[in-house]
């Protein structure tokens, strides 16, 4: 047993205690390295576990440290365990890694904020919670980490909850995440029923041999039920139909948050815990197809979205919640690896494009809406560098990283085990999206960067490169976005290289090894030519590049007339899709109102006239009434009471005489 | 022939008649008066069944019960004049201070 491995945990913890109760007296200096050292000390010691883990043979990579035992209660014992194993290496890699790039960058982005403290602290807690998530060695302290993330989202969405926007946003995300965490919930008591424990070591191990020994089929009803309602968790955490609402109003958050939470790690915790309970979903295959459905649906809807946004945030958002829909894909059509691939390529290159967004809002004085914004390549030159980097990534241009994690999960999408027909529906959804996120993306840039700046005088002059502070990171994850994709490559291309290995995939095969023998013994195995791969690897670059062609043709070439033309031409399609296909309006009629109706009659009738008024005034009423009437009996008469006795001894006798 | 069943009946009648002079009518004095009857008309069933039963108790109890009521007229007539000193009344239905 290791025991270092809270360490991880624990210095963002720490930071988060120092900076919250100290911060606001300690000054600027004392919160940034704080807040700061925290992170890259949780970093540090991730590296030295990732060592450690390394440094053993295949069969024993498993660093395991229970803290104390937590509830021991009939047969459910849970402890405050950490486990390290290949897959959650790579999650607590990315987590402390990109965290602690983005705090230093917070260090230049909010130091004009009065709150600065607060917000160290916060962004140190949601680190420490993101740690419990990611290290948990059981569900029970997953949802921990789960929750707490949800709550430090809340706070930092709502970070200057004076304007009521932010305040609204924050609940918003909290409140539909809840929605989320009740399937969550429900699946983990059914998993409790079924398996006797929550802990990962004892579950997936229980499940595998449950199917071997023949007893439990593919497809049990109670498997389904429990991936789908985990499933159901993941939907609200990580912004997939139907809970992804909060994720583009969570843009009101400062944009580090963004690039943190809302893009890297908090989103990506449904992708991480889909696969880590693989052999669950492996068990479950209809479970498996309605997560791909419902990613690809998520995928393609967002993508569409996203190309009539005018904010960069929320362009950047909808292209989250598309990206995150493809991590989804990955894992529903168990290629595990290659969901969490793409999870770690998006978080360099998603994190890249938030942060350089920022600066572009730092310079434009607070300004987001690219209408007002242009040719700010020469004025920016380093995030604009930076940001075409992370953009060619995300359109899935070889050689940059989008392009080897995205091409994996599409290749596995058409070759999907379990269902093949339905696969190939999912490459096509998937491959539409993903030229409409060539697109979409490249009309930022263009509308950012390239032509005329159309802002005012004021913001022209203000416009400046930002400080190193800021652009060091950027300069870092634009170089991971060009990279990071080199450690997944696939066996067709690293052969044509001359062998060079999928350094991820063969990483993380132990992980997902009891998955594959299921899958194995369950389907025929289909054999797919070399030739089809190369075409359909073909087929993805050729539409991602015209999807950038088309940005350039109607954003450069035809700028500003063709895309003012096709909006009155398609007016209808242009204003369903530019209100975000009236979704928040949908939900609002049929969820929030009818709840809110139905609080007001609780609150009027159940509330007051029910219980205030029958139960206590009530109450209260009869006792005055009822004793008012009654004492009238002592009137003071002693006739009146001497006729009261007669009739008492008259009845005694009755019933003396008549009734015995 | 003169039965127990005669000595009986003359009692509750007795008894009868005091219980509904104590319930109606309005002067004190009346209201003991009618004390007094229901008491000797309970005495006169005690000494009825004594002769017919013979048995000495029913006689020795009606010579405790004379002694009770003597002592308690005593009290309650006293009580009486004192209250009348502060009422100036004799109507019990004046005698109704102490209810809720």
């Amino acid at each position: 047993m290791e025991s270092y491995l809270f360490l991880i945990p624990f210095f963002p913890l720490l930071g988060f205690v120092l900076n919250g109760l100290f911060g606001k007296k300690a000054g600027k200096t004392f919160v940034s390295y704080v807040g700061c050292a925290s992170v890259g000390f949780s970093f540090v010691m991730a590296v030295v576990a990732v060592n450690d883990l390394v440094s053993r043979p295949v069969e024993d990579r498993q660093l395991v440290q229970i803290l104390w035992s937590w509830m021991a209660v009939g047969s459910l014992h849970v402890d405050l365990a950490f486990l390290i194993d290949q897959l959650s290496a790579v999650m607590i890699l990315v987590v402390t890694g990109v965290g602690f790039l983005i705090h230093i960058y917070s260090i230049g982005y909010m130091h004009h904020d009065a709150s600065y403290w607060r917000y160290f602290s916060y962004l140190n807690m949601f680190v420490f919670f993101m740690c419990m998530l990611v290290l948990g060695a059981n569900y029970v302290v997953m949802f921990v980490g789960w929750e707490g993330v949800g709550l430090a989202s809340y706070l930092l969405i709502g970070f200057w909850y004076e304007g009521d926007d932010n305040a609204d946003a924050g609940k918003k995300a909290f409140i539909v995440n809840r929605i989320g965490d009740f399937g969550f919930v429900l699946g983990l008591f059914l998993m409790f029923i079924t398996f006797g424990s929550l802990s990962y070591l004892e579950v997936f191990p229980k499940a595998f041999h449950m199917h071997e020994a023949g007893q439990l089929a593919l497809n049990s009803p109670v498997m389904v039920a429990i991936c789908l309602l985990l499933f159901l968790g993941a939907t609200g955490k990580s912004a997939q139909i139907p809970l992804y609402t909060w994720l583009p109003d969570a843009m009101a958050g400062p944009t580090p948050v963004s690039a943190l939470i809302h893009a890297a790690t908090m989103v990506t915790a449904g992708v991480y815990m889909v696969a880590r309970s693989n052999i669950l979903y492996t068990l479950a295959p209809t479970a498996l197809l309605t997560v791909a459905f419902v990613a690809a649906a998520t995928a393609l809807m967002a993508a569409t979205i996203g190309i009539l946004q005018n904010d960069i945030k929320r362009v950047l958002a909808y292209s989250t919640v598309s990206q995150l829909g493809y991590m989804f894909i990955g894992v529903g059509v168990t290629a595990y690896w290659a969901g969490i691939f793409h999870l770690m390529t998006h978080a360099f290159f998603k994190a890249c494009l938030f942060l350089c967004s920022g600066s572009v809002i730092h310079a434009m004085g607070g300004e987001q809406d690219m209408r007002s914004m242009g040719g700010l390549a020469r004025k920016m030159p380093i995030t604009y560098v930076t940001m075409l980097v992370a953009t060619i990534a995300i359109a899935g241009i070889p050689p940059f990283a989008g392009f080897f994690s995205k091409d994996e999960i599409l290749w596995k999408a058409f070759t999907f085990p379990y269902y093949p027909g339905a696969g190939k529906v999912i490459w096509f959804m998937g491959t539409l999206g993903a030229g409409i996120t060539a697109f979409y993306m490249f009309r930022l840039i263009h509308m950012t960067f390239h032509g005329k700046f159309r802002g005012t005088h004021e913001q022209e002059h203000h416009l400046h490169e930002s400080p190193l502070t800021m652009t060091g990171p950027l300069m870092i994850l634009a170089l991971l976005s060009f990279v990071g994709g080199w450690l997944g490559i696939s066996p067709l291309i690293g052969h044509v290289l001359g062998g060079v290995p999928n350094v991820v995939e063969h990483f993380m095969e132990p992980v997902f090894e009891h998955s594959q023998e299921v899958i194995a013994a369950s389907v025929a195995v289909q054999h797919h030519s070399h030739a089809l791969e190369w075409t359909l690897m073909g087929l993805s670059v050729l539409i991602a590049a015209c999807g950038i062609y088309g940005a350039y043709v109607v954003y450069i070439r035809r700028f500003p007339e063709l895309p003012e033309t096709l909006s009155k031409t398609y007016a209808l399609h242009y204003k369903l899709v530019y209100n975000k296909y009236y979704v928040d309006e949908i939900y609002y009629h049929l969820v929030v109102l009818p709840i809110y109706y139905f609080s007001v009659f609780l609150w009027k009738v159940v509330d007051v006239v029910i219980i205030d008024g029958l139960g206590i005034n009530g109450q209260s009423w009869l006792v005055q009434n009822g004793s008012g009437a009654v004492r009238n009996v002592q009137n003071g008469y002693l006739q009146s009471y001497g006729a009261f006795m007669l009739v008492g001894l008259a009845a005694v006798l009755w019933y003396f005489l008549w009734l015995q | 022939m003169v039965t127990l069943t005669h000595y009986v009946v003359l009692s509750s009648v007795l008894f009868g008649l005091g219980a509904i002079g104590f319930v109606t009518r309005r002067n004190a004095l009346i209201l003991f008066m009618s004390v007094e009857l229901m008491l000797n008309a309970v005495n006169l069933m005690l000494v009825a069944f004594s002769m017919f039963r013979a048995d000495m108790g029913g006689q020795v109890m009606v010579m405790f019960i004379y002694a009770v009521a003597a002592a308690e007229v005593a009290v309650g007539l006293a009580l009486l004049i004192a209250l009348f000193r502060h009422v100036r009344e004799v109507d019990v239905n004046s005698f109704s201070v102490l209810k809720w």
